[in-house]
């Protein structure tokens, strides 16, 4: 059977149809990331007359970004920054309180072990306005609705994260290992600063990257709790100015405040610094999710 | 990790049976101010009427009786049969395929291309794929044309939806899924993938009879986070109602349909019990995965 020709013809032929699977994933993933940073250097004329994958020019990517600012007297700016601060208050909540939570689920024993996985389990699959909506009604209550706590609380609860991390520490940490750090006298909080979240920088670093992505690109929540223009993040502003692009709203017609190439800018702008965060902890995560302690 | 500088501190015993419950404490006051209390809020918003007298399951067949609902339900339903069986099957052959590749490089490279995507989500990759679709702008406008139409309008028709938004979710979702089974895989001891090629299985069964069965936990945590997300469906139809110039209402999904009736109708009982609705199917699809995958093993 091995040395049957057709066997090589069919593993040829295997491979080659693999090879276009890839590339095919490769160019529907790619593409409309490569016309993002394309269209954003067009003119309003260039992206309809133009072949849709040829540069425009520094020229008109500088009018576009001037444009952009100058947008609600430079409201993408103030969107922008509401989404830091927004995202990174709420990445370090959920750091805090998140990791610990998921180590002590996965290898400690203590009692309303399994009920608070179960819970955890249930939040995570409620509907977002099963949640929203009553914790809109709770925070209104304590006046805190179109004040910056009423997203950044809400979103440091991290279920997801925790679980995560429950099932990193039990499936990728051996339960020996700590259980000789304790016999060797160590405390459960040493323990844990000693010996476990050294091993589990990789869930640390992955935990606080999906929370900053959900985060940065949650729109529910704000779209709720802030009313206010000055408050929104720059998801939600992004609507605000699609409802001013002509594509996308004939009504606006000729005197558009926001012109198609303007609003791929917004687009790229608004992704930046996830894909920043993205390029940059890329290594980390690819190479360490499970590279933990049982290297088999 | 030093040993002696732990001894020095000793043994802290008397706390020691509730350290677990230490451990926990930050993560319990947000679940029960965050999920458990408004949880419990929107069961009792749900069984009550504006009065706050019981209602029994009037506000249930009030809003199934909406003729919004069923069609509503018939959206979120085929978006998620088409994305949860295409995102599952897809992230599975990819993320084996690429494992098996003996090239480093092209490992590396092509998880990271996967990947990038997921950068963008929510209403970022909504705007971009606005754009993808528009024939008159869009660099596949062929593709699109002969798929779904000749403009913008007749391509964001209510009956493609479920496709788009199923290629919009694989576009963001899928490559951070695969990053996840391929680091999975990883974890697999090269013994037992040995031991496999040793008793004659080929790529195909290990991956079916080996690999797969390792990455249960996995796949099940991946099915719950996506069908919990999809029956979530809201700022995709919100922004393509928006697009669409009124073709399509802003009332597709279940969610939408909850958003109407707390801020348009000032309806909290009716919106929370669609809200109900949406948590009984998710629980009842969760339950089945954990069941399946023995997600609550403490090992």
């Amino acid at each position: 059977m091995r040395t049957d020709p057709t066997a090589g013809v069919a593993r040829v032929v295997g491979r080659g149809l693999i090879t276009v699977l890839l590339l095919a994933f490769a160019l529907f993933f790619v593409l409309p990331m490569v016309w993002l940073l394309l269209t954003s250097t067009k003119s309003p004329a260039d992206l309809i007359h133009g072949n849709p994958l040829s540069p425009g020019s520094i020229g008109s990517l500088v009018t576009n970004w001037q444009h952009l600012m100058s947008f609600q007297d430079g409201a993408v700016l103030t969107w922008m920054t509401n989404s830091v601060v927004y995202s990174a208050l709420s990445v370090a909540l959920t750091l805090l309180v998140g990791i610990p939570a998921g180590y002590a689920m996965a290898l400690m024993r203590f009692k309303g072990r399994r009920l608070l996985l179960i819970v955890t389990l249930v939040v995570m699959l409620m509907p977002a306005t099963a949640l929203v909506l009553p914790i809109f009604l709770e925070l209104s209550y304590l006046g805190l609705v179109n004040k910056m706590a009423s997203v950044v609380l809400p979103m440091s609860f991290f279920p997801f994260g925790v679980y995560l991390t429950y099932i990193y520490f039990s499936t990728s940490v051996p339960g020996e290992l700590l259980d000789a750090a304790r016999l060797d006298g160590c405390s459960e909080s040493a323990t844990f600063f000693r010996v476990a979240l050294p091993l589990a920088k990789p869930v640390v670093a992955l935990v606080a990257f999906f929370s900053f992505v959900n985060n940065w690109n949650n729109f529910f929540l704000p779209y709720v709790m802030l009313p206010n223009s000055g408050n929104y993040p720059m998801q939600v502003g992004l609507t605000q100015m699609l409802a001013a692009t002509p594509t996308f709203n004939p009504v606006v017609g000729a005197n558009a405040e926001v012109q198609p190439p303007e609003l791929v800018l917004a687009t790229l702008v608004s992704i930046a610094p996830v894909l920043l965060v993205f390029l940059f902890s890329q290594r980390f995560l690819v190479a360490g999710l499970t590279a933990g302690a049982t290297k088999g | 990790m030093s040993v002696s500088a732990a001894h020095a501190r000793g043994r802290s015993g008397p706390w020691r049976p509730a350290a677990g419950h230490v451990f926990v404490s930050g993560y319990v006051v947000l679940l029960i101010t965050f999920g458990v209390a408004p949880t419990v809020y929107a069961l009792y918003l749900a069984f009550t009427d504006g009065d706050g007298r019981f209602a029994g399951i009037a506000n249930f067949i009030r809003t199934a009786q909406d003729y919004r609902f069923l069609s509503a339900v018939g959206h979120v339903a085929t978006y998620l049969v088409l994305w949860l069986v295409t995102l599952t099957v897809l992230v599975l052959v990819l993320a084996l395929v690429v494992h098996r590749l003996t090239s480093r490089w092209s490992r590396a490279a092509l998880r990271f291309v996967y990947y990038v995507p997921g950068a963008l989500a929510g209403a970022s990759s909504v705007l971009l794929w606005l754009f993808m679709l528009d024939p008159s702008v869009s660099p596949v406008d062929g593709l699109v044309r002969s798929l779904w139409g000749g403009t913008l309008v007749q391509v964001i028709a209510p009956g493609h939806l479920p496709w788009i938004f199923t290629v919009i979710a694989f576009w963001t979702g899928a490559g951070g899924w695969i990053v996840v089974m391929y680091g999975a895989l990883n974890s697999i001891p090269h013994t037992v993938i040995e031991a496999a090629k040793v008793d004659g299985a080929g790529p195909v069964k290990t991956a079916w009879r080996v690999q797969l069965p390792m990455l249960r936990k996995w796949i099940v945590y991946m099915l719950i986070l996506s069908l919990a997300a999809g029956t979530q469906l809201f700022v995709e139809p919100q922004l393509v109602s928006q697009a669409s110039f009124g073709v399509v209402g802003t009332d597709y999904s279940l969610n939408q349909l909850a958003y109407l009736y707390a801020f348009d109708q000032n309806d909290f009982n009716g919106s929370a019990a669609i809200a109900m609705d949406l948590l009984i199917v998710a629980l009842c699809c969760a339950g089945l995965f954990v069941a399946k995958g023995g997600l609550f093993d403490a090992d």
